[in-house]
């Protein structure tokens, strides 16, 4: 048996609650290539030269799944079930032109500019509406779950108000992209029956997705109605409108992105503060530190750990290494958040850090284009949850992760109270 | 006591109770005085400026002021931190005195300083001819109120307005006139607008875009003069090639100059290209020796700069301003070898006809230029500038988030032409000639310019005795 690499090791399941000392050894190596193939970029520097390389591609259809690996046989091939069941691209999964024109498309009816640049935040009273009410739902109990009763609610319910998904369909989609992230590993684990049998449900959980999207498309094509699909299906920009395809690609990534990493952010966020007593005492103190907090946060406990979809269209020079073309390229935003020598003590929580350019939403053109969202709800969380959750102690600690890797989060995060203030 | 001891004693004592003035209430004075009090410096700070206002940000004078989305006193800049200084505000500085180490104001005061910081940057170039210039309705836009002026001006609203000069203030102005709806002529003297800045093949480009959002524009004209009716309103500008525009608002565009006059017999290096400085912001005398108590910053200074050929250059830039008065401000209060450099990649933005104009590095540095991404005619696209076989500058249309890969090339003298990208390639990748004009043609002068090696930015003469 070869000795696995750090990066399968910071893969492993049994890693997911603290892959950091993995990722500390993989930064010895900038670019490492891996046995399958692909190189795993892991520090901050790199990665951003990557990110605004236009020899780099984001499309999966230009992405071959790694050789090597069915020519060592040293383990199954990657088996990716998002990406075989998507067979259009989103503008996650595409580059330029496509990717420039369909966001083009897609920001107006989000962030603006015109017509709509204060939708995002005039959502705030709403957000802080629900956030008051999961809260105070947590009244007269003494243990709560984090993720559950605070973290998973709020996200979903704005991203269906934002999108115009019925909140009434929430579990159907919820255990579509549950059974799919179980089955997406890209780790040693890959390989393992318990893995393997699980990859039929995921495919199928995807085009399930997928048709519950392109549904909803259609019946907004009929009947328009509110939130941000029924103006992408109905109104002609300057540029026209996207394909059926296309649409329905970009309307399953808005309702997975549009929460899932919002989910992980705010769970993350309540489990770092609780191991970090002084800065929870510090926030407490001083609330309006919560905005570069959050900041931190996303430095700290990245919600998309890596991406995967990428790779070279030529060879690429980088840190003493050669990408060659055709080699898929996986960039470990995590890791570039713990980097140090981008990060002072990287591994310290500091709410007050500055020059913090993390790359949590990632940088370049696939910027993450949920975040002023993801913003305001983590803050107006996290906030309202330091001010008024009287007394909060881990129960547990790790906590129990899910299984995924890159959408990486805990599935619990069992906390026991004291009560909750007005 | 050590030597080392008194040195640090006495830096300890200048940061505890020193005297820094700056001259200039500007973005690089207020970043210089948060930078000295971050630093720890805590003797006495005083602000000196020729404008009654605290400092503003210019770069929205000439977009959303002019449209009318934000009104002129709105921009006032954000602070980082307490200044805690003596401001002097509507009090310009008239003199300098190095002998005895004082600033000379308008109203005859004089300010006595330990270590000066000048930062006086730059004002608009008037119309020519006086008389014509004190016509109602004839602007120049660089301060606050000459935007706020114009913008009222813009609200009436004009019939026509006449721009002189498609630098990007001009473009800028031109393209505002065309979101409000109100005819524009504009006026250049070179072939294109924006050709000194950018060259003639990206000129070309702006001046489709501003023909295709209905400016009249005439490129290789100047106006001759101005009329104006018997109220003494301008009403009809002569061009060069005999033909008239009417027009009832002119806003003269013409370029900046900068304010050194008040240098006067300082013996400081202080030019027409600004005052020389060394890379840590402390200013030459005029022979070309450092001097210990004196640091430039922002528009109106020039450093030689590592990636040029140690040529010095002058920035108009914005961030510039801001990097640039921190170093000096660092190197106020600090001794080497704690010094630290101003070498700023230069960087700027422009919004017009609405595209988001960017570049990276010296355009005017290259001779080449070559298109390497996106599809040009949608004017959404990159280009890099060469010189040599090697990559000097770049320009985006749209395609900001990719200047980064650029700058990281020019920084480390990367190939000219650089390697294709990998998708989105524009029709031609050919490298063309980047058509600067010739330094004689009188347009706009680019607000990064290389201005050679010597350090008083004087031209030297060499003139044989005669026997």
């Amino acid at each position: 048996m070869v000795e696995e690499t750090p990066w399968q090791q910071a893969l492993r399941y049994a890693n997911r609650a603290n892959p950091y000392p993995f990722y500390e050894e993989l930064r010895k190596t900038p670019v490492a290539r891996q046995p399958d193939g692909t190189y795993v970029v892991s520090t901050y520097r790199e990665i951003v030269t990557l990110l605004h390389d236009p020899r780099v591609s984001s499309d999966p259809r230009k992405c071959p799944v790694p050789v090597a690996t069915q020519a060592e046989g040293s383990a199954q091939p990657v088996a990716e079930p998002i990406r075989e069941a998507l067979t259009e691209p989103n503008i996650i999964t595409c580059d330029p032109p496509e990717h420039d024109r369909d966001r083009r498309m897609m920001m107006p009816h989000f962030a603006g500019p015109p017509p709509s640049p204060h939708l995002i935040s005039d959502l705030e009273p709403e957000i802080r509406r629900l956030v008051d009410g999961l809260l105070d739902g947590m009244r007269g109990r003494n243990r709560i779950d984090a993720v559950d009763d605070f973290a998973y609610p709020l996200p979903v319910t704005v991203i269906c108000e934002v999108l115009g998904v019925p909140l009434e369909d929430e579990p159907r989609f919820h255990h579509w992209i549950e059974t799919a992230l179980d089955a997406l590993d890209f780790g040693p684990e890959a390989a393992s029956e318990e893995i393997q049998s699980r990859l039929t449900g995921g495919r199928q959980a995807v085009q399930q997705f997928g048709r519950f999207a392109a549904g909803l498309l259609d019946r907004y094509a009929q009947q328009p109605g509110p939130g941000m699909l029924s103006a992408m299906v109905n109104e002609d920009g300057p540029e026209g409108r996207m394909s059926k395809g296309v649409l329905a690609s970009n309307a399953l990534l808005l309702i997975f992105a549009g929460h899932e990493t919002t989910v992980n952010l705010i769970a993350h966020s309540v489990l770092t503060l609780l191991r970090h007593p002084e800065a929870l005492e510090k926030l407490r103190r001083r609330p309006e530190l919560i905005v570069p907090g959050v900041e931190e946060l996303l430095r700290y406990e990245s919600s998309v750990q890596f991406w995967h979809t990428r790779s070279a269209l030529e060879d690429i020079d980088i840190a003493g290494t050669t990408i060659p073309k055709g080699a898929p390229i996986f960039l470990v935003y995590g890791s570039a958040n713990r980097d140090p020598e981008r990060f002072t003590d990287p591994d310290e929580l500091d709410l007050e850090r500055r020059d913090n350019q993390h790359l949590g939403f990632s940088q370049g053109i696939h910027f993450c284009f949920g975040a002023p969202l993801a913003r305001l709800e983590v803050q107006s969380a996290v906030g309202e949850f330091v001010r008024r959750v009287r007394n909060p102690r881990l129960v547990e600690d790790p906590p129990p992760y899910r299984h995924n890797q890159i959408f990486r989060g805990p599935r619990h995060v069992l906390v026991d109270i004291d009560g909750i203030r007005d | 006591m050590t030597l080392p001891a008194t040195v640090a004693g006495l830096v300890r004592e200048f940061r505890a109770n020193g005297r820094i003035v700056i001259v200039g209430a500007s973005l690089a004075g207020l970043r210089a005085a948060e930078a000295l009090r971050e630093g720890g410096f805590t003797g006495s700070l005083t602000i000196i400026g020729d404008e009654p206002y605290e400092p503003y940000d210019r770069p929205p004078l000439s977009k959303q002021v002019l449209k009318g989305w934000v009104p002129a006193d709105h921009t006032k800049l954000p602070r980082m931190r307490e200044v805690d200084a003596d401001w002097r505000l509507g009090v310009a500085a008239t003199g300098l005195d190095r002998a005895t180490k004082q600033v000379r104001l308008a109203d005859g005061e004089q300010v006595p300083y330990d270590r000066l910081l000048i930062a006086t940057g730059k004002r608009a170039r008037q119309w020519p001819n006086p008389a014509e210039a004190a016509l109602d309705g004839v602007h120049t836009i660089r301060s606050r109120d000459d935007a706020a002026q114009l913008q009222k001006a813009l609200g009436e609203p004009p019939s026509r307005v006449l721009v002189i000069g498609a630098g990007f203030i001009g473009s800028e102005v031109a393209s505002v006139c065309r979101e409000l709806d109100i005819p524009v002529t504009v006026v250049e003297r070179g072939s294109a607008p924006l050709v000194g800045a950018l060259g003639g093949v990206i000129g070309e480009i702006a001046a489709q875009m501003q023909r295709d959002h209905g400016v009249d524009l005439r490129c290789g004209l100047g106006v001759s003069s101005l009329e104006g009716d018997s109220g003494g309103h301008v009403r009809r500008a002569r061009l060069s090639d005999g033909s008239t525009v009417d027009a009832d608002v002119v806003v003269a565009s013409l370029g900046s100059i900068r304010n050194v006059e008040w240098l006067e017999g300082s013996g400081l290096a202080a030019g027409f290209w600004g005052v020389g400085c060394d890379a840590g912001g402390r200013a030459f005398d005029i022979n070309g020796v450092v001097t210990d108590s004196i640091y430039v910053a922002g528009d109106v200074s020039r450093a030689p700069h590592v990636l040029y050929e140690y040529q010095f250059l002058a920035m108009e830039h914005w961030d510039n301003a801001v990097f640039g008065a921190e170093v000096a401000a660092h190197n106020m209060v600090n001794l080497e070898p704690h010094y630290r450099p101003h070498l700023l990649l230069p960087g700027f933005w422009s919004g017009q006809f609405g595209v988001n104009i960017k570049s990276v590095g010296v355009p005017s540095f290259g001779d080449e230029i070559v298109f390497t991404q996106g599809p040009v005619a949608e004017r959404r696209f990159a280009a890099a500038y060469g010189h040599r076989g090697r990559i000097v500058a770049a320009v985006t249309f749209d395609h900001g988030k990719w200047l980064e890969y650029y700058a990281k090339m020019i920084e480390r003298s990367g190939p000219f032409p650089p390697p294709p990208p990998g998708w989105d390639l524009p029709p031609v990748m050919k490298p063309m000639p980047a058509e600067f004009p010739d330094p004689r043609v009188p347009t706009a002068i680019p607000d990064v310019v290389l201005t050679g090696h010597s350090p008083s930015g004087r031209t030297a003469e060499f003139r044989p005795r005669p026997h």
